[in-house]
Formats: structure tokens, sequence, C-alpha cells
């Protein structure tokens, strides 16, 4: 069972850097038999712990005006179900791309897309702040993105190496 | 096939008629005879071609880890810019030493028995200048890096080249050993794992081969700078660690290859405190000492950094798996190599020597790797390739190598 453990995360550090490898790639690269490979890849994906293979895209580069804000909320939790109803509300929206329950001085980390400041600024003063347990918000709008996912958007540390060296 | 000692013999040519031709009277002999390593040339070649990808670079792929360049840039705003004792900052000794202890078993005396040095390489010229009267033999195994025998000419010994074979995995065997060894025999240079075969030598395999040491009464000089790149079922074993060997021994290894440091310059030698001092010697008077940034930054990557040496070492290994299997796809033999970051494919199948092979893979295949034959002895009919690049380039390389193999083998059909 250890063992099983060992390859999935192999696996899953793979795939964490290139979704787009094959079974038969991680296979050689694992020196794991490929039907082992694909069983534990349906295996992780049947109990969502891969969730999803999604693309990290750097948006200033695809459209300028697109904003990104994260929102801290305060609320009060409601009685028997915690955070998570109010915290479904929220994630709900499709414009709401991620929900942090966070320890500290706020409860919820909202990140929220827009097309622009206004259409955010909308969404948290229309949708957000009106919901009854919700008893404050601060809105922090994201001027660049520099990491992400572990990925840093500009590298400036591209191969320097010699093309041939002893 | 001519033997280094041939080469040695017939190294008197005439300086050639130059534009500086006048100036080579001046020039010591032993200079001057060296050749221009083969690698050089076909590095002036890749240069000029477009489009390539590359398996010729012997250097990691991963830019130094981000601790140690801060540690370093942190230790400059304190001003850490002077020298520090010859040997070495103490620290540093000491963390060399319970590093090498602790993860090969080799134990040193930090304050007299480890030499920092600038890169393995300057621990290498050290040691045989220390070691080499003129007319001494240095028995090499190849093939092998490319310095070890013009480092010997230079102070005046004879390197005399063992040849190994990829039927023994590019082993050096104690019957080759044995029938190299003559009166004058005095140095055996040991690379493993080894560049570029990426052979390995495990315990066993040193027992017979510190035998035969033992009887001719050698010292041997082992470069273990890919210690850390062992990929095989036991560990890299130490020729240090074999039974009687530790005082016949000058460890000699580094951080380039482990820690991804080769700009530094950082390397270390260790062994008998008498031949430690006499190095000592040498490298006062010639650098005084290692940069001392790079000794600052050495010391934050052992002292922080084999978390992530181990990762670098993992993924590595799932490299050489995929090249491994990748050439032998693309219709070439090779051998299991167990170290370093190099697969050593046989090419003789297509009927071309290394050196057109490796022209036409890159004119044609636009893939650059570097000839068996500039590595000595037993290269001939090998190709260096180095999987110390992106997955996706490796790939992409293989697919091309296939293409280009078959290609040429089909021509030759």
């Amino acid at each position: 069972m250890k063992e099983t453990n060992k390859l999935k995360l192999d696996i899953l550090e793979l795939l964490e850097e290139d979704a787009r490898r094959t079974p038969e790639l991680l296979s050689t690269m694992l020196d794991i038999p490929e039907e082992e490979v694909q069983a534990a890849v349906q295996e992780l994906e049947q109990d969502r712990v891969i969730v999803k293979y999604a693309t990290v895209v750097n948006e200033s580069k695809v459209n300028d005006e697109k904003v990104t804000a994260l929102i801290e909320v305060q609320i009060t939790p409601e009685r028997g179900r915690g955070f998570e109803g109010i915290a479904e509300r929220i994630y709900r929206y499709p414009q709401v791309k991620s929900v942090f329950l966070m320890s500290g001085a706020y409860d919820l980390l909202v990140e929220v897309d827009g097309l622009s400041l206004k259409e955010v600024a909308s969404f948290v003063s229309d949708k957000l702040s009106p919901i009854e347990s919700v008893l404050s918000t601060k809105t922090h709008f994201i001027l660049k993105k520099y990491k992400q996912n572990g990925i840093i958007f500009e590298e400036h540390e591209e191969d320097r190496r010699l093309m041939i060296s002893p | 096939m001519i033997t280094n000692r041939e080469l040695n013999e017939n190294s008197t040519q005439q300086p050639s008629d130059s534009e500086h031709g006048s100036m080579e009277r001046y020039l010591s002999p032993l200079v001057r005879d060296i050749k221009p390593s083969g690698i050089r040339k076909f590095f002036d070649l890749v240069s000029a071609s477009k489009d390539i990808i590359t398996l010729g670079v012997g250097e990691p792929d991963f830019v130094t880890p981000w601790h140690v360049r801060e540690a370093c840039v942190y230790s400059l705003e304190r001003g850490y810019t002077r020298y520090t004792s010859n040997a070495g900052m103490p620290e540093l000794r000491e963390a060399i030493s319970s590093y090498l202890k602790g993860s090969f078993g080799t134990a040193y005396d930090p304050e007299k028995e480890v030499l920092v040095t600038v890169g393995g390489s300057e621990a290498i010229d050290l040691a045989l200048r220390a070691l080499i009267r003129p007319g001494d033999e240095v028995l090499v195994p190849e093939p092998c890096y490319i310095s070890y025998s013009p480092i010997t000419s230079i102070g005046g010994g004879v390197p005399i080249g063992i040849e190994t074979f990829a039927k023994d995995n590019f082993k050096l065997t104690a019957e080759a050993l044995e029938n190299s060894i003559t009166p004058k025999s005095k140095v055996l240079i040991l690379c493993y794992p080894s560049n570029p075969t990426g052979a390995t030598m495990t315990a066993e395999d040193w027992i017979p081969i510190a035998k035969v040491v033992e009887k001719h009464d050698l010292i041997v000089i082992s470069d273990e700078i890919y210690a850390e790149l062992s990929y095989g079922q036991s560990k890299h074993a130490s020729f240090a660690a074999a039974p009687g060997m530790k005082d016949r021994t000058i460890l000699v290894s580094g951080f380039s290859k482990a820690f991804a440091m080769t700009g530094w310059r950082m390397g270390y030698a260790c062994g008998h405190p008498e031949l430690i001092s006499a190095m000592l010697k040498i490298h006062q008077y010639t650098v005084m000492c290692a940069p001392v940034m790079g000794q600052v930054a050495a010391l934050e990557a052992l002292t922080n950094g084999l978390g992530e040496k181990d990762k670098m070492v993992e993924s590595y290994n799932r490299r050489r798996r995929l090249v491994v299997q990748g050439l032998r796809d693309a219709g070439l033999e090779c051998h299991e190599p167990e170290g370093a970051f190099y697969a050593f494919p046989s090419i003789q199948s297509t009927g071309l020597t290394s050196e057109i092979f490796a022209q036409r893979l890159l004119a044609e295949g636009k893939v650059a790797a570097v000839p068996g034959d500039v590595f000595g002895l037993g290269g001939e009919g090998f190709l260096r390739c180095s999987y110390a690049t992106s997955v996706a380039q490796l790939n992409e390389a293989m697919d091309r190598i296939g293409q280009f193999v078959y290609k040429v083998k089909r021509e030759g059909a």
C-alpha cells in the first residue's frame, strides 16, 4: 500500500509539472509498467485527487483590462453549519475563482475575476456585502502577477549554458 | 590504435608557420605539444549551427538553488569580501568533513585533511603536480573526462590510457589495470561515476582494484564529482572507503554537479595530511584561497541544500530512464548508465565513425552530442548524450535521433 502511495505522489509531481505527459512517458520516467501508471491515474481521478487538468494562463497577455481582486471577508458562522453554507453561497458565483477559509483576522479569502474594476466593485456591493452573515469586506486589486502555482510568469533565468562543455 | 604513451613519445612536432609563429619558440614544449581538445573543435561547429537541441552540455540544467544564491548575496552585503584561510573557511571544511562522513562513510579531519579548491579541476591539478616526477606514468581508465591527460603531461608525467568496454558497462577491471602497470606506474586516476560513460563502481568492484593498487604501491586520485548522481541499487561507493585505501587516495569532489554550482568553481580535495599539505603549498602560492563568496555559498548548500539536491537527483534519474529508452527505441545499443547525467550509446550499428555520426546528426538531425572518441581509448563508436536538459527537449531530441538513425541505416542497407 505504501508503494502505491509513493507511485501516486511521483505521478502527481510529474503531472503538476506538465499535465500533458502521457502514461507512456510517465511509465518510462518512473520505471513502472504503463498499466500500473494508468490504473493509478484513474484512481487519482476517481478519488478527485486529480480534480482537473487545467492551464495556467498569464491573463495580462490576453486581456489588459481584466482585473482580479482578493477580498477579505469577515462573516458570522451559522449555527450547526459553521462557514460551509456561506462559503457555498459565495463560491457558486461564476466570477468567484477561489474561496479559502483562513485563520487570522478574517474568515474567507475570495478571489474574484472581472472585466473591469467597476464590475468587481459592483459584485462586492451588490452580491457579496448584502449576504446576511457577511460582516465586512476588504477588497484588494491585484496589480501584477509575478508567480502563480509555482510558475514564474516572466522568467529571466533562461538557459545560459554553453552549447557544448566537457 | 595509438596509445597515449606513443603519442607522448612522438610529441616533438615543429611549431607551425602561423602569423605569430615566432612566439612559439618561447613556449614550454610541455604546453606547446598539448593538442587542442576534440571537444573544442566540435564546440565551434555547434556554435555555428541553428535550431538545434544540444545534448552536449556537461553541466546541470538547474540554476543554483535560490537559498544558496541568496546566502551569497547576503554575505556580500555584510562584507564577506576578504581572503579566507588558505585551506578554506574552517566552517566549510568542517561541513565538508561531516557531509562526506554522513553520505559516503569517509572520515577526514577538517583541520589537516581537507582543502577547499577552485573547482574539482584545481584539486586534480594540485594532486598531479604534488605527485608527479618527470617520467612517472599516470594510469587513466578511458573513455574519461578530457583534462586528466593534458594536466599529467604539463606536469611532466606520462598519461597511460586503460581502455574500458561497453560489455563491462565501462567498469575498470583489475586485469586491465594490472596489464597496464610498468615499473614507472605511480598514479591511478579514477572517475566514477564516469563522465562520459555514466559507469559506476560498487564497493565489491573496488576490492580487486584496491588489491592491485596495494600490490604495486600506486597512489590514487579519485575524482568523485558525480558521487551524488548515482542511480543504481547501491549508493555511491567511494574508492577512499575501500579496504586500506584511505591513505592511498586523494579524494576530489566539489559542488558543481550535485548542487548545480558549476560557475562558482567550488571543489575540494581530501586525503592524507602530508599529501594535502603538499597540495596546499601549491594552492597558496598560485590562488591563495578559493573565492570567499563561493565558499559561503558552498557552506549554505551543505547546511540547508541536501533536500533540494535530492530532488534534482530524482529528476535526473527520471530523465535518464527516458533517454536510455529513447536511444534504444531509436535503434542504438545503449548500456545502462548508472551515474552522472550521461548516456553513452554505441553508434556502431550505423557504420559511421563517432565524428562523422556527430557531425551528420548535427547537420541533418539538428541534435548536438559529443563524439565519443574525444574521451580517449574505447570512445570511438560511441556518442555522449547529456540528459541535463528539459523533458520536452529530450523527447524532441530522441525523435530526431530516431529519424536520423533510420535514415542512415537505410542508406547503408
